[in-house]
């Protein structure tokens, strides 16, 4: 009993120390009641012309660079509450129906989502087009630097049978291993190969990671490989990667899947919008409706977060700071 | 053709039979015995048949159900029965935000959220110590500094609430479920149980659209989508709990005359309470494993900075916040099993009660302070910003590059010969076989294994596998399931062993098979992919990283619970360590072997989907696609269902080959199937 007891004042004793210290220490802070009325100010004088902006951040570092840098003009002048939601594109367009999202900035061409969702396109109206983002996609068959230095030959897809043994691996059977990418993307690689008689089979990575780790892989340690790539895409701006020509693309060469045997057209990449978000009185829609800047632009934001490590917000910060003449553009 | 054909039964390479059984033939020999004809069989049909779909061909069942989905999303507007889930939705994103505003986000106009990081902590260091003790306090302390250290504080506060909402939805829903799959007859019980295995198989991505549709983006779709996963174990296992209450005790309180409500409240659910809290242990660790997928569809939490790392190829990035999910997981997972034990031994009354009223008491008066400067102090409200989560990241980062480097010449020969010697022959008899030459040997086998028990649910799932029309992905599946499901009895009986034999090894490895469990696939594709390249054999891998822990753990609590007694008796004849290990421990332990062996197989094909991301190709990347593009939705759907069906399948002739095994049968020794992903 008498040991508790002990025990208990011990213990009542080190609480009051703990106590003590801590609240001495405290008296260091506290600022939050002059950040709560510094907020509350701000609030009012930006008077929620713009309200809530609900942008969707597809899973790929471009995106995430058009939509941070718009989101970061959206806040920092217009006074926007920025959602920044991360979804896949079929979910984001779900999205705008219900809401949830009001912007997708980068859209690489769904034709069965535009049926579903455009009025035009036969959809129930609830996303609407507005317009190119300036963005423009290349979609193609790339093979690492250093193989297009030692066999330049290898960029004809004429000569890509020649090397199609170098090209084998455990899962290709034999043929040479095309690596096909994310089942999202628009591709049409094995009609191609099968219609331009290429002894190649495509073998899927089943997404981006897999693509570029692959590619920076075989272009480190000098390994066979030739796939399915596309930009603008970050890691262009990390390792060479060189497209080889394939038959040149004609309007309407890859209209019927199976036949085609063409190269990918170039695709103006678009933005895609909430309807009912375009037709409220949010001074955001202005500023999305003009945004439009290049590859090399977005190359150069994308970089900023993955070579040089900064988080989306800073990276698109510092783009704006450099880039006022064509903030104030969108902002018009 | 067929006199060709049938000679062969007399295969030569059906292997003696035992001496010491001559007259029956074993299990494994007529196994080998059915292999042998099918391989003869095989080589004379490889190619015919084999129901090859092509990328992006479809069955007219699969476009039918992408159909079904299109005419409900496009009546999403007028039906009532989503306006009423929507609205259930709502809910749990009102619930979920506003916690979050409480101790995650910022509440506006406030900078920092109502209760800063020193309130939270020191309010979770309390419950700690208030339903687990001192030691369990110490572990939630640590546990949540870190959080904050290492730069996650906001995303693992939201993680914490959502587990939180989901479990204690599951709690709602599941306790009644568990009475009645507790108390309902033999029939009942074997139904509710094959539906909690859809539950469990079905990869979430097939589901995840139409949550989306139903309850709507972001927490609310995490939410229902951790519940969905989360709710079976409990389910499963409180209602284990609840059945397994002596008969004899229900009857002499019955002759008392209670009323059956009284019985339940009174008897059945204290007696089994034990067992609910492993239930409840289960789930919490379920709903965990849904972090990253739910980041797929904005749901908060630590899921989030994994995904985002991911998409960037940034190793380090993903491995802290992996990292801090499994801390989380064992931080709850400590917590629910100490607290149990807790309470078992206050009920006992060995825990002097008023004492721990006043400790507590006492030491609530620091978590007063804390609480209140966290509201005030800048410092006790966000977490002092510091440099060490990049600095991990970093450091892992390098380490990846110099491993890949290293080893990459070595992985890249285990790879060919894996796939030379295992991968690509049994794919070409799994495969390449007319579909119905291999549709009749696993039934042969599933008869030969487990008779008729086993024979039964096999010809149906085989039946639905043909109907949803991915049979040749279905098989290529299955390839990869089974060899990877060797590798992992390899792994488990080697290290089993090993852990059973040397206490050391066991307290070393524990903690690594504990996060190889629980950190998510998502943070070492990208290391794998590296080493392997896009390829099935990085699946493979893959998977067992997940599947090998839950193996080696039966496996060595399995050889571990061999009576010492025994293992002495065999030492005194003079057996050898080998002897000893392949004729006393392993014999003696068959039915934990097994048991890992019906794991290992289900935690494979669990990780099917992650395959597809890695190059695998099969049944999983048709999951994956037909959740990345709307008009490919039936297909994933299709391939879903068959991995339900595989599983479903592979299950059954396991329990039935095991012979009832009572350990089997115990859900509580069940952990839950599937992955974090899928």
């Amino acid at each position: 009993m008498r040991n508790t007891r002990n025990g208990w004042m011990r213990g009542a004793r080190a609480v009051a120390v703990v106590a003590c210290v801590t609240v001495v220490a405290a008296c260091g802070g506290g600022s939050i009641e002059e950040q709560t009325q510094a907020n509350e100010d701000q609030a009012a004088e930006a008077g929620g012309e713009c309200g809530d902006l609900n942008m969707a951040v597809n899973p790929w570092v471009g995106y995430e660079a058009s939509a941070y840098v718009v989101g970061t003009v959206a806040q920092e002048e217009l006074g926007c509450t920025v959602n920044y939601k991360d979804l896949k594109e079929d979910v984001s367009w779900q999205g705008f129906g219900t809401g949830e999202v009001d912007v997708v900035i980068e859209d690489w061409g769904h034709p069965d989502l535009e049926k579903k969702f455009v009025e035009s396109k036969g959809g129930d109206g609830s996303a609407t087009d507005f317009g190119e983002n300036g963005n423009v996609g290349i979609i193609g068959w790339y093979v690492p630097g250093w193989l297009a230095e030692e066999h330049p030959d290898i960029l004809d897809y004429k000569n890509l049978n020649k090397y199609a043994k170098d090209f084998a691996t455990s899962e290709s059977g034999g043929q040479g291993q095309f690596l096909g990418s994310d089942p999202s993307y628009v591709q049409f690689d094995e009609a191609i190969i099968d219609n331009l008689g290429l002894d190649f089979k495509v073998v899927f990575s089943g997404g981006e990671a897999a693509t570029i780790t692959a590619f920076e892989q075989a272009q480190k340690n000098k390994e066979w490989l030739i796939g399915y790539f596309w930009e603008p895409q970050y890691i262009h701006a990390e390792i060479p990667l060189e497209q080889v020509k394939l038959p040149p693309y004609t309007d309407g060469c890859q209209d019927v899947p199976a036949k085609v045997a063409c190269a990918y057209p170039d695709t103006p990449l678009k933005k895609f919008v909430s309807t009912d978000w375009s037709e409220s009185d949010s001074t955001a829609v202005g500023l999305v409706k003009n945004f439009k800047w290049t590859n090399d632009d977005q190359n150069l934001v994308a970089a900023y977060i993955t070579s040089d490590g900064m988080s989306p917000e800073d990276a698109a910060a510092k783009w704006v700071k450099d880039n006022p003449d064509k903030v104030q553009a969108w902002l018009g | 053709m067929t006199t060709v054909v049938a000679p062969p039964r007399a295969e030569a390479k059906e292997p003696p039979p035992p001496p010491a059984e001559p007259r029956h033939l074993p299990r494994w020999a007529w196994a080998l015995i059915v292999i042998g004809v099918w391989i003869v069989v095989w080589a004379f049909t490889k190619g015919q048949d084999t129901l090859t779909l092509g990328a992006r061909e479809h069955t007219q069942l699969q476009n039918d159900l992408t159909e079904f989905r299109n005419a409900v999303l496009a009546s999403r507007d007028t039906n009532p029965f989503i306006q009423f889930t929507y609205q259930l939705g709502e809910w749990f994103k009102e619930a979920v935000e506003w916690c979050q505003r409480m101790i995650s986000i910022p509440d506006f106009p406030r900078p920092v959220p109502q209760i800063g990081w020193l309130g939270v902590t020191a309010v979770a260091v309390w419950i700690g110590l208030a339903v687990a003790g001192w030691r369990i306090a110490l572990l939630v302390a640590a546990s949540f500094v870190s959080f904050g250290l290492f730069g996650y504080w906001s995303d693992s506060m939201d993680l914490l609430i959502v587990t939180f909402v989901s479990v204690s939805v599951a709690v709602l829903i599941g306790m009644p479920l568990a009475v009645l799959l507790g108390t309902t007859s033999r029939l009942g019980n074997s139904i509710i149980n094959t539906i909690l295995d859809i539950f469990q198989t079905m990869p979430t991505f097939v589901y995840l659209l139409p949550i989306v549709l139903f309850f709507g983006i972001g927490a609310s779709a995490a939410v229902v989508c951790t519940l969905i996963y989360a709710l079976p174990p409990l389910i499963r296992i409180a209602g284990h709990g609840i059945r397994s209450v002596p008969s004899t005790t229900i009857e002499a309180t019955d002759s008392a005359g209670q009323t059956s409500w009284q019985r339940l409240r009174k008897v059945q659910l204290p007696m089994a309470r034990k067992t609910i809290v492993v239930g409840l242990n289960q789930t919490i660790m379920a709903a965990l494993s849904m972090a990253t997928i739910a980041a797929y569809v904005d749901g908060p939490g630590l899921g989030q900075p994994v995904l985002q790392s991911l998409f960037k190829n940034d190793v380090g990035g993903a491995f802290v916040p992996g990292m801090l999910i499994v801390v989380m997981a064992v931080m709850l997972d400590r917590t629910t099993t100490a607290a149990s034990e807790a309470s078992e031994k206050a009920a006992r009354g060995r825990i002097n009660m008023r004492q721990r009223r006043i400790v507590l008491a006492v030491a609530a008066v620091p978590v007063l302070v804390a609480l209140w400067m966290s509201r005030f102090y800048t410092w006790a409200a966000a977490f002092p910003e510091n440099n060490l989560g990049p600095s991990v990241a970093d450091a892992v980062n390098s380490f990846t590059e110099w491993f890949v480097d290293a080893f990459g010449g070595a992985t890249e020969w285990f790879k060919n010969v894996i796939t030379e010697a295992l991968i690509n022959p049994m794919q070409s008899l799994l495969a390449e076989s007319p579909w119905y030459v291999t549709a009749t040997a696993i039934m042969a086998l599933a008869l030969v294994l487990g008779g008729l028990r086993a024979l039964m649910p096999t010809v149906i799932c085989l039946i639905g596998i043909y109907i949803f029309g991915l049979w040749h992905d279905a098989m290529i599946t299955l390839t990869m399931t089974m060899v990877g499901t060797v590798l992992v009895m390899v792994m488990a009986l080697v290290f089993g062993v090993w852990m059973a034999r040397r206490k050391s090894v066991d307290l070393l490895l524990r903690p690594l098979l504990d996060a190889g469990q629980t950190i998510p696939p998502f943070v070492y594709l990208i290391p794998m992919l590296a080493l392997f390249g896009p390829t099935r054999f990085t699946a493979i891998v893959a998977g067992v990283i997940y599947a090998a822990p839950v193996a080696i753990k039966l496996v060595a609590d399995g050889v571990a619970g061999v009576s010492s007694s025994t293992v002495e008796a065999s030492r005194s004849t003079g057996a050898t360590t080998w002897q000893e290990i392949t004729k006393v421990q392993l014999p003696m332990s068959k039915g934990s072997i097994v048991l890992a062996a019906n794991q290992g197989l289900l935690f494979m094909l669990s990780m099917a989907v992650i395959g597809g991301m890695v190059g695998a190709g099969a049944l999983g990347y048709d999951v994956v696609l037909g959740f990345s593009r709307s008009e490919e939705w039936g297909k994933g759907a299709a391939a879903g269902i068959t991995i339900v069906l595989i599983g479903i399948m592979l299950d059954r002739i396991a329990r039935a080959a095991a012979n009832q095994d009572p350990i089997t049968h115990n859900p509580t020794r069940r952990p839950w199937w599937r992955s974090s992903m899928g």
